[in-house]
C-alpha cells in the first residue's frame, strides 16, 4: 500500500473500509454472544440434574423429581411415525409435481401454495389437528392425532426441500437416460433419486427436528402432562393412546408444576437442544458428506 | 411380453405416485378449508358483529351478561411485538449476512453457516422458557418495568428467532449475484465496504427483502414463546414494556376449553383464518421477491 | 447409498417398530383418560402415580388444561374423567346430554380454599371481598395501591392484576363468589397455570392475585379475607375450610358422562377413599373425611381452632 500515494480520498476510503468491517463484525458478535449466553445458561443451570439416570427414569413425587423418560420416548414415537407418514408421502408428491405434472397455470398454483403453507402458523396446524382429527375423524386425543397432525405440519416443507433437490439435478441427466430408451420411472429411480438423495436426506431430517421441538400441534392432540410408565419400557405407548413428550414437558414443567427445583425444567430444556442439534448436526454431515463424494 | 410388463408396471407405478401427489397437496391445501369451514357458521350467526371482531378491544367470550368477541387489542399485541422485533432484527441480521457473505475467510463461513442453522432448529417452547426465566429477570433488573414478561421480552425472543432465519436467506441473496458485479467494481477501485453498498445491496434487494418478509412471517405466526413470555394481557399496549396478548397465544389458551362447534370455538377458528391469509400473503410477496431476483 | 438396499432398510426399521404399535393389545391394559382443572392438575398426577404402583394394568393419562378445557373435552366425549374446581353449567351438561345420551355425574373428591397472594414485601394483611372486588371488576374503581390505603415499599403505586385465563376453573368461581358473575377488568396478566400465578407476585411488588391454596410457597403472603368491613378476617388454611369459616373456599369435583365403566369406577373409588384422601391432605388440600394419619391430625387441628 506504501508504494502507491495515499491521497487523502484513498485514504478516507480505507479508513471508511476498517470502520465496516469492524461495525458488520461486531453485529454478529453482538448476535452470537446472547444467544450463545442463554444457551450456555440453560446448560448451567441444567448441570445439578443431568445424568443419565435423569434421560432413563420416570418423573417421580408430583414431577418434582426423577427424570424425563416417558417424554423422550413420546417425543420418538411422535416424530418417526409424523416422518413414517410425511416422507414417504411428501417425497411422492414432489416427484409428481416435479417429474410427472404438466406446466400449466393449475399445478403452478399448487405448487405455489404448497410452498407457501410452509410458513403456516403452529397454532393452525393444531386447530387443524384438533378439529379434523380428534372430532372430525373421532381418532380422540392419541399418539395417532398428534403425529398426523405433526405430518401434516412437516409435509409442505419436505415437499419443498424435495423439490428443490429433485430439480437441481441437470435435465440433461434426464434426456441422456430417456435418448437410452429408459421410461420416466425408470429415470426417475436409477438417475434423478440417486442424485438428489442429499438433498432429499438432509430435508427429512430438518423436519425431525422441527417436529420433535413443536408443542402447540400435540398439545391439543394428543400430549398430556403425565403418564406412569414402567421405567425403561421401550414401547410404552400404543396408537389409541396418550403420550407424554418432551417439548410439552417443558411446557408443564415451567408453567403449571410448582415447587420443583429450577434445575429439572432447564435439564429438559437442555436435553430437547441436544436431540435437536445431534440431528441437525448429522444432517448437515451428510449434506456434507455426499456433496464433497459427488465432487 | 416383457415390453408389455414394463408398460403396465410403469403405468401401475405412475398412477400410484399421481394419486399420492394428489393426497398430500389435498390435505396440505385441505388445512385452509377445513380452518375455513369450522369458522363459517360466523357468517350467518345474528350475534356476532364484524365490527365489533375487527375494532373492539373488548374480548369476554366467557362473560355471563354480554358475551364479546373484540380482538383489536391482540391485533395491536401482535403488531407491536413483530415490529419491534423485525427493528431489532433486520439490521442486524443483514449485518451479520454481509459479514459472512462479503468479510469473512471461506474456513470461518462454513462455520458460521452451520452455527447459524443450528441456531435457527432451537424450538419455540424452549425460546419461551428462557424468555420466562431468564429475560424477563434481565428486562425487571434493568429498566423500569413493573412485571418481566411484556412485549419488550416477546419482541427479544421473536428477534433471536427470526435473525437466523434473516441471516441465511440474506446469504443467499448475496450469493445469487453474480461475481462479475464484485470483479468490475474491484476493477474500479472500490473497498468491500463501497462494493456492498453501491453495487450489491442495490442488487441483491429483492432477495433481502424476501428474506425480511419471511422473517416477519415467522415472527407473526410464534406460538409459544410468546404464549411464555409477554404476560397474556388484554390491553393496547402503550409502552414497550406493557404487558400484551397475541392472536396466537390467545387462540393457544382457549382452543381446548371451547366447546366444538359453540361461538367461541368459530372465533378462534376465524382468528386462524385471519393469521393464515397475513402470513400466506406475506410468503407469497416473499416468494415473489425472491423469484423476481432469481430472473434478474 | 445404494438405491437398491434403501427399500430394505426402511422396511427393517418399520418392522422394528411394529411391537409398539401393539402393546396393548397383548397385554389387556385399560386406559383411564384424565384432563381438566390445573388447581387439581398436581393432585391428579400424584393420584395416577400412587395409583399405579398398586395397579399396573390400568394407565391413567393425566393432563391440564383448566377446568374448561377437562368439561369441554367430556362434553365431546373424547376423556373418561373430567377435574373440575367449579360446578358445570347447565348449557354444559345440556351438550354432554344432548351428544353422547348420558347426563354428566358429579363425584366430590376434596376441598380447597381460594387463597389471595400478593408480594411479601406489600404491608396489607387483610381484604374484605367487595375491595377485591372493585379491584378485578370491569368498571371497579381501584386501580392504586394508595387508594387501599397501602404504600408499596418501593414506590410502585399500581396495582398489577394477576388472573388466570378463561378456561380456568378458579377464574369462573373467583368471578361467580367475587365479582358477583360481573366480567372481569380487561388488562390483567391472565396466566395459564396457577403455579405462574404465584411465581408472578413473588417477583412483582405491586402485583395481586389468586389461586389454589395449595400453590403458596414461602415467597408470597396469603391475605386473610373478611367478607364485609368490620367483620373478623379469616386465613386460609385447611383448618379453617373444614370448620367453613373461609369464605371463599370450594370443592374440588370430578364428572364422567353418566355411569363410569368398570376401571373407572375402580379408580373414584380408590381416590374417596382414604389411601386417595391421604394424597389430597399431603398435597395440601382439604380431605373428604378425617380418616388416614394426615388427614387426622388436619382434623384434629381444625377442631381446636
Amino acid at each position: 500500500m506504501s508504494r502507491f500515494l495515499v491521497t487523502p480520498q484513498v485514504a478516507a476510503k480505507i479508513r471508511q473500509e476498517r470502520i465496516a468491517h469492524s461495525v458488520l463484525a461486531l453485529i454478529l458478535v453482538s448476535i452470537l454472544i446472547p444467544l450463545l449466553a442463554i444457551v450456555a445458561y440453560l446448560f448451567w443451570r441444567a448441570a445439578p440434574a443431568l445424568s443419565l439416570d435423569f434421560l432413563l427414569s420416570s418423573p417421580t413425587l408430583g414431577m418434582r423429581e426423577g427424570g424425563v423418560w416417558p417424554a423422550f420416548v413420546g417425543t420418538l414415537y411422535l416424530v418417526t411415525i409424523s416422518l413414517a407418514v410425511a416422507a414417504p408421502l411428501g417425497i411422492l408428491a414432489a416427484v409428481y409435481l416435479t417429474e410427472y405434472a404438466r406446466e400449466n397455470w393449475f399445478n403452478k398454483a399448487i405448487n405455489l401454495a404448497v410452498l407457501n403453507l410452509a410458513g403456516v402458523p403452529s397454532i393452525v396446524h393444531a386447530l387443524f389437528g384438533l378439529g379434523a382429527f380428534v372430532y372430525g375423524a373421532r381418532i380422540g386425543f392419541s399418539v395417532l392425532s398428534a403425529s398426523l397432525t405433526l405430518a401434516i405440519m412437516t409435509m409442505p416443507v419436505i415437499i419443498a426441500s424435495t423439490r428443490q433437490a429433485l430439480l437441481s439435478v441437470p435435465h440433461s441427466y434426464r434426456e441422456a437416460s430417456w435418448n437410452l430408451g429408459a421410461s420416466r420411472w425408470q429415470t426417475i429411480r436409477r438417475i434423478v433419486l440417486p442424485n438428489s438423495i442429499s438433498g432429499i436426506l438432509t430435508g427429512i431430517i430438518l423436519q425431525v427436528s422441527r417436529a420433535a421441538g413443536e408443542t402447540a400441534p400435540i398439545m391439543f392432540t394428543g400430549a398430556v402432562f403425565y403418564k406412569a410408565i414402567k421405567p425403561g419400557t421401550l414401547f410404552p405407548y400404543a396408537l389409541d393412546e396418550q403420550c407424554m413428550a418432551l417439548s410439552m414437558h417443558l411446557y408443564t414443567l415451567s408453567t403449571q408444576t410448582p415447587g420443583v427445583d429450577e434445575s429439572i425444567p432447564n435439564a429438559t430444556a437442555v436435553l430437547l437442544l441436544l436431540l435437536v442439534f445431534s440431528v441437525n448436526s448429522v444432517a448437515i454431515a451428510i449434506r456434507m458428506l455426499l456433496r464433497s463424494r459427488v465432487r | 411380453m416383457q415390453r408389455r410388463w414394463h408398460k403396465l408396471s410403469e403405468a401401475l407405478i405412475e398412477s400410484v405416485i399421481r394419486v399420492c401427489g394428489f393426497s398430500a397437496v389435498i390435505f396440505v391445501l385441505g388445512i385452509f378449508f377445513f380452518v375455513c369451514r369450522e369458522a363459517a357458521p360466523l357468517w350467518s350467526e345474528p350475534s356476532f358483529h364484524w365490527t365489533e371482531f375487527l375494532f373492539s378491544i373488548e374480548w369476554q367470550p366467557t362473560s355471563l351478561h354480554q358475551k364479546r368477541y373484540g380482538v383489536l387489542a391482540m391485533i395491536a399485541g401482535t403488531l407491536g411485538i413483530t415490529l419491534l422485533s423485525m427493528l431489532i432484527a433486520v439490521p442486524l441480521g443483514v449485518g451479520a449476512a454481509i459479514y459472512i457473505s462479503e468479510f469473512c475467510s471461506p474456513r470461518l463461513r462454513e462455520i458460521l453457516k452451520v452455527l447459524v442453522e443450528l441456531l435457527a432448529a432451537i424450538p419455540s417452547v424452549v425460546w419461551g422458557f428462557a424468555g420466562l426465566t431468564i429475560i424477563s429477570r434481565l428486562i425487571v433488573r434493568y429498566t423500569n418495568a413493573d412485571v418481566g414478561v411484556n412485549l419488550l421480552n416477546g419482541a427479544i425472543l421473536l428477534a433471536l428467532m427470526s435473525i437466523p432465519v434473516i441471516v441465511s436467506l440474506s446469504e443467499d441473496a448475496f450469493k445469487a449475484v453474480p461475481d462479475s458485479y464484485r470483479e468490475a467494481a474491484l476493477a474500479m477501485g472500490a473497498t468491500r465496504w463501497q462494493t456492498v453498498w453501491a453495487v450489491l445491496l442495490p442488487a441483491a434487494r429483492n432477495g433481502l427483502i424476501g428474506a425480511v418478509l419471511l422473517g416477519f412471517g415467522r415472527s407473526i405466526g410464534e406460538t409459544m414463546a410468546v404464549l411464555m413470555a409477554t404476560g397474556h394481557a388484554i390491553n393496547i399496549p402503550h409502552s414497550i414494556l406493557d404487558p400484551v396478548r397475541t392472536l396466537t397465544a390467545n387462540i393457544a389458551a382457549e382452543l381446548g376449553e371451547a366447546p366444538a362447534q359453540s361461538t367461541h370455538y368459530q372465533v378462534l377458528f376465524l382468528i386462524g383464518v385471519l393469521l393464515f391469509l397475513i402470513t400466506f400473503s406475506i410468503n407469497l410477496a416473499a416468494g415473489y421477491f425472491i423469484r423476481k431476483e432469481r430472473h434478474q | 447409498m445404494n438405491p437398491k438396499r434403501s427399500p430394505f432398510v426402511v422396511c427393517v426399521l418399520l418392522l422394528a417398530l411394529l411391537p409398539g404399535c401393539f402393546r396393548n393389545r397383548k397385554n389387556k391394559t385399560e386406559t383411564v383418560r384424565v384432563r381438566g382443572s390445573d388447581t387439581m392438575l398436581i393432585l391428579a398426577q400424584a393420584w395416577a402415580e400412587a395409583y399405579a404402583s398398586a395397579h399396573p394394568t390400568i394407565n391413567v393419562e393425566v393432563s391440564g388444561g383448566g377446568s374448561g378445557q377437562g368439561i369441554a373435552a367430556l362434553v365431546n366425549g373424547a376423556i373418561d374423567i373430567a377435574n373440575s374446581s367449579r360446578n358445570i353449567h347447565p348449557e354444559e351438561s345440556a351438550s354432554a346430554l344432548h351428544n353422547s345420551g348420558k347426563p354428566p355425574q358429579e363425584f366430590v373428591v376434596g376441598h380447597d380454599a381460594l387463597a389471595v397472594f400478593v408480594h411479601p414485601g406489600n404491608p396489607i394483611d387483610s381484604i374484605t371481598v367487595s375491595e377485591l372486588s372493585e379491584i378485578f371488576r370491569a368498571g371497579g374503581g381501584t386501580t392504586t395501591w394508595s387508594q387501599l390505603g397501602i404504600r408499596i415499599p418501593t414506590g410502585r403505586d399500581k396495582i398489577i392484576r394477576v388472573n388466570r385465563q378463561s378456561s380456568s376453573g378458579t377464574y369462573e368461581f373467583f368471578r361467580e363468589h367475587v365479582l358477583q358473575t360481573q366480567d372481569f377488568q380487561l388488562g390483567s396478566l391472565d396466566m395459564n397455570g396457577s403455579k405462574e400465578v404465584v411465581e408472578l407476585i413473588a417477583s412483582t411488588p405491586g402485583a395481586i392475585g389468586y389461586s389454589g391454596m395449595g400453590f403458596a410457597t414461602s415467597q408470597v403472603k396469603m391475605l386473610q379475607i373478611s367478607m364485609a368491613k368490620g367483620k373478623p378476617a379469616i386465613a386460609p388454611s385447611v383448618a379453617n375450610v373444614i370448620s367453613r369459616s373461609y369464605p371463599i373456599s370450594r370443592s374440588l369435583l370430578i364428572y364422567t358422562l353418566g355411569e363410569p365403566n368398570a376401571a373407572v369406577r375402580n379408580y373414584l373409588d380408590w381416590i374417596r377413599s382414604p389411601d386417595g384422601q391421604e394424597i389430597v391432605a399431603a398435597t395440601g388440600y382439604v380431605p373428604l373425611g378425617c380418616e388416614g394419619k394426615i388427614a387426622k391430625s388436619l382434623c384434629n387441628g381444625a377442631g381446636t381452632n
